[in-house]
This record gives structure tokens, C-alpha cells and sequence, in this order.
């Protein structure tokens, strides 16, 4: 035989000759794998996205059954590597040089070894490359070689660069591993079936395995297996001269065809593709027999175990059974190893599993492994970049990447290092040199990724601010066109108010202010009658709680009501005159809009929820000027009735107890005036009255037979008395709204009545809120608020009058009082949303104060 | 006569070079200080407003007016350090003022205490949390920079900040040089090596 290296050959710079120490592990041929007490196969055991647990605890999975599913182009499937049952799915340690932890399905072998059902593929040759691709990543195959990159990606090019070089790695140069070297020698022919396999699917000119001349045996076994299958046209072995690093891919290349792969590239870029030995071996047994990758050859070696020798192991091995099966001698293990004594990475546990990776266990003794010597300082011999197979210069990255300055070492190519470790083991000063580097590259992928995600995080800030700019343009407009609106109707009223006659303003003052005055008697009554049951602080809290409820199902429809009554009053006094004209509006008013309706209906049932009513409003608002005008002609309408049966009524109503009220009855005593005498002389007969006059009608009359009932209802004064005052509140600040609006001659908005000298707190505390331009959610806050407030005092009646700010800044016994009214409100939700909750949130509030 | 002619040619060279200037003042203006977007590349765009300036861009402003360059936590030492080049300063020590730098953390509501009140929502500057009304809130892990701008709105301080666990995707190796290994050898401790003795006992 030939030994002197192919004359066609090239090398590659630099290089070192360790120790070989690859004989130990040779001299037994490949046991058979072993079945442990459990299997540990982590999710991630390959380069890209984790794979997708498919099982659940519990579950029998038979042997080559698909336990995880990849989740991604890169990404690779995992397969029980025997029968059993699904014990756990946890995390555990993982072989990894950072120690991490990660998601791995347990399996307890129930010891038969039961095959599932396999689908091998009869005549490869017949399949087009997508479908042999597909399965070959259903098998879960990964690079064998010890980076573990999905086999599938990598045997899919993109189109634009065409494999000319299809190159096995049979070099195997790392000290100590013969995984390769024993399977060569055993399995020559599974190598050359699966290299052709992978020819199939890649089209090469032609296929070279790169082997080093320290394995005779297994180049004479490769050269014996491409002559039986008739392949010499096709495959070239190719004995290489013994050199540390030429198992490295970008090395072999260099090698084999004199190419380098450039700077940032990937071999594909110059028409070549590299595997692996063993994952051509994985592929003819995915292809031709159907088997998954589950199982792989690893040497076992190191002067700690007596027997040195490969292993096929199953996946998810804990690496102590295989130490335990090869005689480990724990006294002599001095450091455990993963892969090679030049790449390999320390072991913390025996309890990690054998992955996919996994080529070498080595258990060295002290002897053989000792602890590296110091680090001294670098004395610039250059011994580093003569070694270098890479050509860069170590000595400057090693600088650079010790201080930080990564723009420095990238730009003398840090990232084109292969952490061989080649300048480490020629350093005469034993620095640890690719940890620098492998400390740099970390952080520049670090940097890189913050400086994706920042940039990211900067375009959704930007898409957000410009989201909100816009939605306040939006608002800006649509107030402007509301301003407008209401600008044009109020210019129109003012033309028609000339016209009315002033001389009915004083009876219908008189009559807001009966109200108003009823109002505060019958509040006075109700804040005693609480106070009576306030004495019990949990009674007290579900009465708030209660009282803010109504409020809040009742604050969007006071502001509405409010403004429609201020409107509607008004134009009764000027327009009172005025009957035959306002008749006729009536009749237009007569096919009123269904939101008309809609809005009486809501004031009927104040407890339809509050969101509801708060659309309504919305669109109420939006129509309102329309809305105003219509309501104005009503009320003209329901003018014809005289002062003096207003203020009848009013005192009926005066007689009756509060509690026998419903809100829309004492919503405004004009209403019910008008409501009352519909109900009573016009109800069966009214032929003129407008569908919406009968909706009214109906409303007022159903109030009162409701009444009776809610005070049946309602033995508790207690908890009556709550929602009614807040009712009251409503009422009275419809009232107050009334009388404003009448003296001053008419603004829509609640929050003008500030000239008004009623001098009850909490309706001074609404209008301070209602002054500025409040939404209606703010709004009902406020309003809640108030009645919040009301009735944590139980006697408003008598209190000095307070505004908002007042309210928070002075002591008060009650934390409820002394809080803010949007803390409180924030409070009463919390408390309705959970008692926990609720406490979290007081105990905040307080500290706040 | 030649006093007179000099004064005519560097009259000449003034107008022209006037001229210039003037043309390269009107077509080569730069409408916006370019060192700014070079200075919000480097901020962390966390739009947190712990350096007291409304979100990562006035900052940005505010540096190349002159401001110092160590307000910002979120970015830490290393901002510090890619500002300083950048700018020529000198390096400063983060200013304690305006927090400490704290590693990668996210918000987490407990969802169980969630009200469903939106504050966090309208706080978050990343729109990183989904929820509605009365609706259980969530934080979407992967938008949030951890600025803790939801904490403080939340009225049943139901969000917390947990720091992001190291996984294999954003696992670095460390510096070498940890301490033992700078000693000389007499000095080690032979102790380190027993672990795996132990752990494989």
C-alpha cells in the first residue's frame, strides 16, 4: 500500500501533532448498545429551535416511535430510542459546557425493545430529493460530527450555488476519538451506501472522503466497500497526512481541493458540502431501513475506565451507566470529558444523558489531563499565529477580546476562528486563549441580538406614538365638529328664544327649586337612616359598594338627562306660548329616532349595564344637537299643561316616601308632570300623542306601579337607602342643572353651571370635576366618586361644602375618605373584583396619601 | 498699483469662496444633528424615562447638546462605554441617581389578581400587554424592554419583574481569569477538582 499522501493534495497553515492516544480505544470491535434504567432525551440536541414534545407522562412509546416533532426549518425530531413508558417530562442538566438545564422526556425501557412500525423507503432512486429530505428529517438526523446542525438543512443548498464537491469527513484527527475510525472499519459499506444516498440527493461531480493516514484498517475497509457497490468512478478516498486540525470542515476543504471557504461563508458558497462519516451512516439507515436516529457509536476511553473501546449507545444514555459498564475507577477520574481533550468541554455530573453529539466520554486520569498551569503573560513569541490553521493572529485577539473591544477583534476576523485550540496548546504562557475568544463571540452575539431587539423596540415605540398621535387628531376633529354643531344650535335657539315670552321663567324656577329643596329632605332623611346601620363596617362596605354601583349605571344617564332636561326647560318657559307651533314640531319629533327611544328606555332600567349606556352616550353625543332640538319641541309639547299642575304633582310626589320612588319618577319633576298627565287623561285615548309621548307615558306609569313593589322589596333601610341617595344625587343635579341652565338662559354643558350657588358639597364636587371636558368614563368616575363619598359620611347634608381636592387633602377617620376620587374609585373596583385584591390596593392607596 | 491688485484678487477669491460656502450652506444642509440617530442607536430603547428625559430619543437630544452620558441604567457600562467612543468622552461611572443596571428582566402579571383595568396597557410604551376592559391583562414576553413603567399604574400591583433565565440560545461563555486560575500554582487550592470526584461517587 500506498502511504505517501496524494500529490494533488494541499494543506492547510499551521496545525499541531498532540498525542494521538487513539490505539487504547481500537482494540475491541463495537459493543452492542446497553439498555439503561432510564433514558433522559433533551429537546435541544442540535443546533436551531427546540423540538416539540409530542407525548404526554404517562404515554408507551415504542422504539423509533417520534416522541418530538421539530419545530422550524432548523430543528430536528427526536425518537424513543426503545420501548417503555413516558415517565416524566422535566428539566434536567444537559451535557453542555454552561451546565444549563432544559426540557427532556424521561423513558423507562420496559425491556422489549418492541420495533414501531418502520417505513423504509424500497428504491431511493425513485424518490426526488424534496421527499427524501422530508424523511430524512423526520429521522431526526443532525451532524454526527459533534456541532450537531440538522442534516436536512444542510443537504438543501440554496439554488444558487450548485454542489460540485461532495466531501466525507472521515479525518478524525482529535486526539482520542476512533467513533469514526470503528465504524469505518466495521460499517464500511453503510458509509458507502449513505454517501451515495446523499449523492443522490446533491448531484456532485464527484464524492471524496478525506481520511487521515493514521487508519489503515478503515481506508482499506472504505476502499473494499466502493469497489463491491462499483462506485471508484463516482468516490475518491482520499488519505490525508496526520495533522491537527485537518478534521476541521473549512480545513478538510482546504485540504481536498486547495478552495477556502471565504470569510463569513458556508462551504456551500464555493459548490461544496461536508458530512460526516456517521451521519452517512445515519442516513442509509433512515433511507433503507426506516430506522430514526437513535442510537450512535462513542468511544469510551481515558486511563480512569479499565476497558477502553465504542459503544453503540441509545440516545438519552445516562453517561454513568456507560462509565459503570466500561469499569470506571472513580478513585482514578480526575477530570470527565465530552468529546476530545482539544474541543471537548468538562462534564460537572455523571447523571447527564449521551445525545446526539456525543463522539467521546473521556475519563482522564490527573496523569493524563492535569489541571491547566497558570495563565502568565503573553511574551509575544508568536508561536500562536504559527499554529493558527485558520491564519489569523491570536495574540491580537486574545488583546482585544480581554479588554472588550470587539470591533477590534472583529475586524481581524475573530469570528473565522474554529476554536480548535491549537494556540492554546502551543502557548508557552498557558493561556486559555479560545475561552477569550469564545468569551468574545459570545458577547458580540449578545450585542448583535440587544442591538436587533432594540431596534425592534424602537420601531413599536414609534408605531405606537404615531398610533396615538393619530387618535388624537381623530378626537380633536371630531370635537371640533361637535363644537360646531352645537355652536349652529345654539345660534338657532337664541333666534327662537326672542321670540318666547320670559314671563314663565319664575313659575318654572319655582318648581326646580320645590324639587331641589325635596331632594335635600329626603337625602338628610336617608343619610340618617344609614347611619343607623353604619355601624357595622362590613354592612358599610356592601353598601358603598352597592351605592357606587347604582352611581355608576346612573352617572352616564344623569349627564345625558341632565342636559336634555336643561334644554327641555328652557324651551318650555320661552316657547310656553308658543303651542301651536311646538304641536307641529312635535309631530317631526313624532318619528323621533330610534335612540330617542332607546335613551328612555335606559332611563326606565338604570341597571342595564354601564358599558352599554356608555355607547349609547357616545352616540348620543355625536347626534346631539339634532337630539336637543327634538327634545326642545317635546317639551314645548308637553307645555300646554299649566305651572300650577306642575307643581301639584310636584307636591304628590312631595307626600309620597322617598323609598317608594323610582329614579326616573323622581328624575325631574317636569317629566313626571308631563309623564303623569299623559298617564292619567291620555293614556287609552290619545290619539295626537306621538309614538314617543306613548313611550314616555308608558315609562312614568310603569315607574309608579313599579314603586309599591321596590318598597316592598326593600325591609332594609340600609341597603335602600345607599342606592337612593345616589339616586338623589342624580336627581338633584339634574335639578340643579335645570335651574342654571333656565336662570342663564341655556348651555348644554353640566360643567357650567358653576355659577350656580347650590351649596350641597357633593354636587359642588361633580361640577369642580365636570368642569374641564370630561370623557364619560371620567365622568362617571367622578360621579361614583361622589357618592362614594356621600356615603362614607353618611351626612353630607351638614358637611361643610369640599371639593375634590379638599376632600384628599383633609383627615379624615375613614381611609375611603381621605383617598382621592379616582384612588377611591380604583379601590371600589378592586374591592368588587376581589377582597384580596381590594386589600393589596388600600394598603397602596395609603401609602400614596 | 500691485497693493491695488491684491486686494482685488483676494476680493475675487472672497466672493467666490463666499459663493461657495453659500451654495454649500443652502444644498448640503443637514436638517437633523446626524450624530443623534447615531446616539439613539446606542441607547437601548427601553423608553423607561429613568435618565428624567421622556423616553430614549430625548436622551439621545439631550447627549449631543451635552448632557451627560451615564444616565441611562438599562443600558449600563456598555452603553456607557459605546457612548464614549462614540462622543470621544471619557468613560463615567453609571450615575446611581438614576437607578442601577439590573440584567434582562420582563414584566409577569399575576393573572389571577388582574382586574382588567387597562392602566398598563396605556403605560406600556412597547405595546408589549394584551388585554381589554375587564379583561384578564398578559405581558408578550418577547416585546418587553423591562422598563417598569406598567408597575407603577397597576392599582392592585399584580406586576412583577422577573429576570430572564439564561437558556442555550443566550448562554456566553464567561471571561476567563476567574480569580483561581490568576493565582500562581503554589497558591492554588487543590479543592476545585473534587467535585467531579464527588459527583461521580
Amino acid at each position: 500500500m500506498n502511504w505517501q499522501p496524494n500529490k494533488h493534495l494541499h494543506t492547510f497553515h499551521g496545525g499541531i501533532h498532540p498525542p494521538e492516544n487513539k490505539n487504547q480505544s481500537t482494540q475491541a470491535p463495537i459493543e452492542a448498545a446497553l439498555l439503561p434504567d432510564k433514558l433522559i432525551l433533551p429537546l435541544q440536541q442540535h443546533i436551531g429551535q427546540q423540538a416539540k414534545s409530542q407525548v404526554q407522562v404517562g404515554d408507551s412509546v415504542l422504539k423509533g416511535q417520534m416522541i418530538a416533532e421539530p419545530t422550524g426549518y432548523v430543528s430536528a425530531a427526536i425518537h424513543a430510542p426503545t420501548s417503555g413508558t413516558v415517565t416524566a417530562i422535566e428539566t434536567h442538566a444537559l451535557p453542555h459546557p454552561s451546565g444549563l438545564s432544559e426540557r427532556c422526556i424521561i423513558i423507562t425501557p420496559d425491556g422489549k425493545d418492541t420495533w414501531a412500525e418502520l417505513t423504509p423507503v424500497a428504491d431511493y432512486q425513485q424518490l426526488d430529493k424534496s421527499e427524501l429530505l422530508q424523511h430524512i428529517g423526520n429521522a431526526g438526523i443532525t451532524g454526527l460530527g459533534g456541532a450537531g446542525f440538522p442534516t436536512s438543512v444542510k443537504l438543501n443548498p440554496a439554488e444558487d450555488s450548485p454542489i460540485n464537491t461532495l466531501i466525507l469527513n472521515a479525518a478524525e484527527c482529535e486526539p482520542y476519538i476512533t467513533a469514526d475510525d470503528m465504524l469505518m472499519r466495521e460499517r464500511a459499506e453503510e458509509v458507502i451506501q449513505g454517501l451515495q444516498i446523499i449523492a443522490h440527493i446533491l448531484q456532485p461531480e464527484q464524492c471524496l472522503i478525506g481520511i487521515e493516514n493514521n487508519k489503515p484498517e478503515a481506508i482499506e475497509a472504505l476502499q473494499h466497500a466502493v469497489e463491491a457497490l462499483q462506485l471508484t468512478q463516482l468516490i475518491h478516498v482520499e488519505r490525508i497526512p496526520v495533522k491537527y486540525p485537518s478534521g476541521g470542515e473549512k480545513q478538510l476543504i482546504q485540504i481536498l481541493t486547495g478552495k477556502e471557504v471565504p470569510n463569513g461563508g458556508i462551504p456551500a458558497d464555493i459548490g461544496i458540502v461536508c458530512h460526516n462519516v456517521g451521519t452517512a451512516v445515519a442516513v442509509y439507515r433512515a433511507i433503507v431501513k426506516g430506522e430514526p436516529l437513535i442510537s450512535r457509536i462513542t468511544t469510551i476511553t481515558g486511563d480512569a475506565v479499565a476497558r477502553q473501546g465504542n459503544i453503540e449507545v441509545l440516545l438519552g444514555t445516562p453517561i454513568e451507566a456507560l462509565l459503570t459498564h466500561f469499569d470506571i475507577q472513580q478513585n482514578q477520574l480526575h477530570r470527565l470529558i465530552m468529546g476530545g481533550p482539544m474541543m471537548g468541554f468538562t462534564l460537572d455530573s455523571v447523571a447527564l444523558p449521551v445525545v446526539k453529539a456525543t463522539n467521546c466520554i473521556l475519563a482522564a486520569t490527573n496523569r493524563e489531563l492535569p489541571d491547566p498551569a497558570p495563565e502568565q503573560a503573553c511574551i509575544r513569541c508568536g508561536m500562536c499565529a504559527d499554529a493558527c490553521p485558520a491564519t489569523l493572529l491570536p495574540q491580537q485577539l486574545y488583546w482585544f477580546s480581554k479588554s472588550r473591544e470587539f470591533d477590534k477583534a472583529l475586524s481581524h476576523n475573530l469570528l473565522d476562528c474554529i476554536e480548535c485550540g491549537a494556540c492554546s496548546y502551543v502557548c508557552p504562557s498557558n493561556i486559555p486563549l479560545v475561552q477569550y475568544y469564545r468569551f468574545a463571540k459570545g458577547e458580540i452575539r449578545i450585542e448583535e441580538h440587544e442591538r436587533t431587539s432594540s431596534d425592534h423596540a424602537r420601531q413599536r415605540f414609534e408605531a405606537r406614538t404615531a398610533r396615538l398621535e393619530q387618535e388624537e387628531a381623530e378626537k380633536e376633529a371630531k370635537r371640533k365638529a361637535r363644537a360646531e354643531a352645537a355652536a349652529a344650535s345654539k345660534k338657532a335657539k337664541t333666534a327662537t328664544s326672542e321670540d318666547g315670552d320670559k314671563a314663565a321663567v319664575d313659575p318654572k324656577a319655582a318648581v326646580v327649586q320645590a324639587a331641589l329643596e325635596r331632594a335635600k329632605a329626603r337625602k338628610a332623611q336617608k343619610a340618617a337612616a344609614a347611619k343607623d346601620t353604619a355601624d357595622a363596617p362590613s354592612a358599610d362596605t356592601i353598601v358603598n359598594k352597592s351605592a357606587t354601583e347604582k352611581a355608576k349605571d346612573a352617572a352616564p344617564v344623569m349627564s345625558a338627562v341632565e342636559r336634555a332636561k336643561a334644554r327641555k326647560a328652557a324651551r318650555a318657559e320661552e316657547q310656553g306660548s308658543d303651542s301651536e307651533k311646538a304641536a307641529q314640531g312635535e309631530k317631526k319629533t313624532g318619528g323621533l329616532t330610534a335612540l330617542e327611544k332607546a335613551k328612555a328606555k335606559r332611563a326606565q332600567n338604570s341597571d342595564v349595564p354601564a358599558v352599554q349606556e356608555k355607547t349609547q352616550e357616545k352616540t348620543e353625543g355625536k347626534g346631539l344637537s339634532a337630539l336637543e332640538r327634538a327634545k326642545a319641541k317635546r317639551a314645548a309639547g308637553n307645555d300646554e299643561q299649566s305651572a300650577e299642575a306642575a307643581s301639584n304633582t310636584g307636591s304628590d310626589q312631595e307626600a309620597k316616601p322617598a323609598k317608594a320612588m323610582s329614579a326616573l319618577e323622581k328624575a325631574k319633576a317636569k317629566r313626571t308632570q308631563a309623564a303623569a298627565q299623559d298617564s292619567s287623561a291620555t293614556r287609552t285615548e290619545d290619539k295626537p300623542l306621538s309614538a314617543l309621548e306613548r313611550a314616555k307615558a308608558k315609562r312614568a306609569s310603569a315607574a309608579q306601579t313599579e314603586a309599591p313593589a321596590v318598597e316592598q322589596a326593600a325591609p332594609a333601610p340600609a341597603d335602600e337607602a345607599k342606592p337612593l341617595t345616589a339616586l338623589e344625587r342624580a336627581k338633584l343635579k339634574r335639578a340643579q342643572a335645570a335651574t342654571g341652565n333656565t336662570a342663564e338662559s341655556v348651555d348644554k354643558r353640566a360643567g357650567d353651571n358653576t355659577g350656580d350657588s347650590v351649596s350641597d358639597s357633593a354636587a359642588e364636587s361633580t361640577e369642580a370635576g365636570s368642569e374641564k371636558p370630561m370623557s364619560a368614563l371620567e365622568r362617571a368616575k367622578a360621579k361614583r366618586a361622589t357618592v362614594a363619598q356621600s356615603t362614607a359620611e353618611n351626612s353630607e347634608a351638614a358637611a361643610p361644602a369640599r371639593t375634590t381636592e379638599s376632600a384628599t387633602e383633609s383627615p379624615v377617620e375613614k381611609p375611603a375618605a381621605a383617598m382621592s376620587a379616582l384612588e377611591r374609585a380604583k379601590a371600589k373596583r378592586a374591592e368588587k373584583a376581589a377582597q384580596q385584591a381590594a386589600d393589596n390596593s388600600n394598603a397602596d392607596t395609603d401609602k400614596r396619601d | 498699483m500691485s497693493i491695488l491688485t491684491a486686494i482685488l484678487i483676494l476680493l475675487a477669491l472672497a466672493a467666490v469662496f463666499g459663493m461657495i460656502l453659500g451654495f454649500a450652506a443652502v444644498h448640503f444642509k443637514v436638517d437633523e444633528d446626524p450624530v443623534v440617530d447615531q446616539i439613539d442607536n446606542i441607547l437601548p430603547q427601553t423608553q423607561c424615562g429613568q435618565c428624567s428625559y421622556p423616553g430614549c430619543r430625548p436622551y439621545a437630544e439631550a447627549i449631543a447638546n451635552g448632557d451627560e452620558i451615564n444616565k441611562c441604567p438599562p443600558g449600563g457600562e456598555a452603553t456607557i462605554h459605546a457612548l464614549a467612543e462614540l462622543l470621544g468622552r471619557d468613560f463615567v461611572a453609571l450615575d446611581e441617581e438614576h437607578g442601577e443596571e439590573k440584567g434582562k428582566r420582563v414584566a409577569l402579571i399575576r393573572e389571577a389578581e388582574c382586574i382588567g383595568c387597562t392602566k398598563c396597557i396605556q403605560a406600556c410604551p412597547m405595546d408589549a400587554i394584551l388585554g381589554a376592559a375587564k379583561q384578564m391583562h398578559t405581558v408578550i414576553a418577547d416585546e418587553c424592554t423591562g422598563c417598569d413603567l406598567c408597575i407603577e399604574p397597576c392599582p392592585v400591583d399584580c406586576i412583577d419583574m422577573v429576570p430572564v433565565d439564561v437558556t442555550l440560545n443566550d448562554w456566553r461563555w464567561d471571561l476567563p481569569g476567574a480569580p483561581e486560575t490568576q493565582l500562581i500554582a503554589t497558591d492554588r487550592s487543590t479543592d476545585n477538582t473534587d467535585a467531579v470526584k464527588e459527583a461521580s461517587a
